[in-house]
């Protein structure tokens, strides 16, 4: 069936199985492939994404419920040059380490603050429950959320 | 993970989605969020030859009051349960239920209706639609309405007295009036299913108590419920939580740890809300 994600502010029109799964359209589709797919069980978040800015799991959405939908991958946040402030405080806290969770964490971070600017420490570990961390890199992350946090106040 | 290959039919009212189904009988699924669905589908443990996505029915997506109840649209997400002033103020069991779904990503798509039709022994929604009472209305394909009490809505392992040319419109909570309640979820990762859970809610003279993944079904602690309204304390009362339970033995849990779980936490919840 026929469908049309804006992606990153870009519209793409394809024809998709309907069985097909968001990330898998991300990636292979529209060639996007900073979206990882970790556990592809719903568990692990590296594949966070926003649809409508609001973080989901791309692997466990079909593409063609996301047919008329705003979505949004890492690739979208920089403006050229100009990281997103989440990137930044993700880089200056050095809150990855292999790299792998760390587009989901990103998208899953702006999410938390677009629906609480202020959160405690205890609110970023428990917002952040759906994304892992295999290196266990959870001190810095939780340390970079907070700074762009303050940073946005 | 890729599903099977099925065809998809989206809906674009819940009359279309009942029409799909009645031509399509149990060949058919809904998907609402597919936050329990797509995951089976992917594991191949589930196959339904069409998808009706019923995900873009905005009109069941409301948090409404009744009067002397809660009237939530079936398409309302987790997400939107658990922020709602009407759901916190009263029915404040299931705010705090609902915010222990998944995870945040899980609760932005997930739904109410979902939740329910999906008759999980082991989600949060139905131990805490046993607790306050609630209730769902179901429309069938010639439009008739029928309401199913929470303590009939569950037949059996993910089994519910929803036909399958039928579908929740609308779940209705009674308003709780400041009574005492609380929810306890034990599990050992972050997002996961309860290995227990209890959800309690203080009624006039006693309270309703019902556990998570204790049963085939979501199941009400009867024999909690009855020593408290005898006066039992809750230390008392609490011992009764795993009588009559056949709770399962898997990875995570034994059905002695189980059972375990189930007169510990029913002491926490009933100690918590000053049930007893």
């Amino acid at each position: 069936m026929e469908i049309t994600v804006e992606v990153n502010g870009t519209t793409h029109t394809r024809d998709v199985e309907p069985r097909t799964l968001l990330v898998h359209f991300i990636r292979d589709q529209a060639g996007l492939t900073g979206t990882n797919i970790g556990c592809d069980t719903s568990s692990c978040g590296a594949c966070t994404i926003h649809v409508n800015d609001e973080a989901v799991k791309s692997c466990t959405m079909l593409a063609v419920q996301a047919d008329g939908q705003r979505v949004t991958t890492i690739e979208g946040l920089a403006e050229g040059e100009q990281m997103h402030p989440m990137q930044e405080a993700f880089m200056n806290c050095h809150a990855l380490q292999c790299g792998y969770c760390t587009p989901g964490m990103v998208m899953a971070s702006i999410s938390l603050l677009d629906e609480n600017p202020d959160p405690s420490e205890d609110d970023v570990r428990e917002g952040l429950e759906g994304n892992l961390c295999r290196c266990t890199g959870y001190h810095n992350i939780v340390k970079a959320v907070l700074s762009a946090a303050g940073g946005s106040q | 993970m890729i599903p099977v290959a099925f065809d998809y039919v989206r809906a674009g009212s819940a009359d279309e989605a009942l029409a799909a189904l009645a031509e399509h009988g149990d060949e058919a699924k809904l998907m609402a969020g597919g936050h329990s669905l797509l995951p089976m589908m992917k594991l191949r443990l589930a196959y339904p030859s069409v998808i009706v996505d019923i995900g873009r029915l905005n009109d069941l997506s409301y948090v409404n009051d009744g009067g002397d109840h809660l009237a939530i649209g079936a398409l309302t997400r987790h997400r939107d349960i658990e922020i709602s002033a009407l759901v916190q103020e009263h029915a404040p069991l299931l705010a705090e239920a609902t915010a222990h779904v998944g995870d945040p990503q899980v609760r932005h798509r997930g739904t109410i209706g979902g939740s329910l039709a999906h008759a999980d022994a082991a989600a949060d929604h139905p131990s805490a639609l046993l607790a306050m009472g609630g209730s769902v209305v179901v429309r069938g394909s010639g439009g008739a309405e029928r309401v199913i009490d929470g303590a009939d809505l569950f037949a059996g392992f993910f089994e519910s007295t929803i036909e399958p040319t039928e579908m929740i419109t609308e779940v209705r909570i009674p308003k709780q009036g400041g009574q005492g309640w609380n929810f306890q979820k034990f599990n050992r990762r972050a997002q996961d299913w309860a290995i227990v859970g209890v959800s309690a809610q203080q009624v006039e003279g006693g309270a309703r108590v019902a556990l998570v993944n204790m049963h085939a079904t979501p199941i009400r602690a009867t024999a909690v419920e009855e020593a408290l309204a005898s006066g039992a304390s809750a230390a008392d009362a609490a011992e009764q939580a795993a009588v009559g339970m056949e709770p399962s033995s898997d990875l995570n849990a034994s059905v002695e740890y189980r059972s375990h779980l189930a007169r510990v936490l029913t002491r926490r919840a009933l100690e918590a809300s000053g049930i007893a």
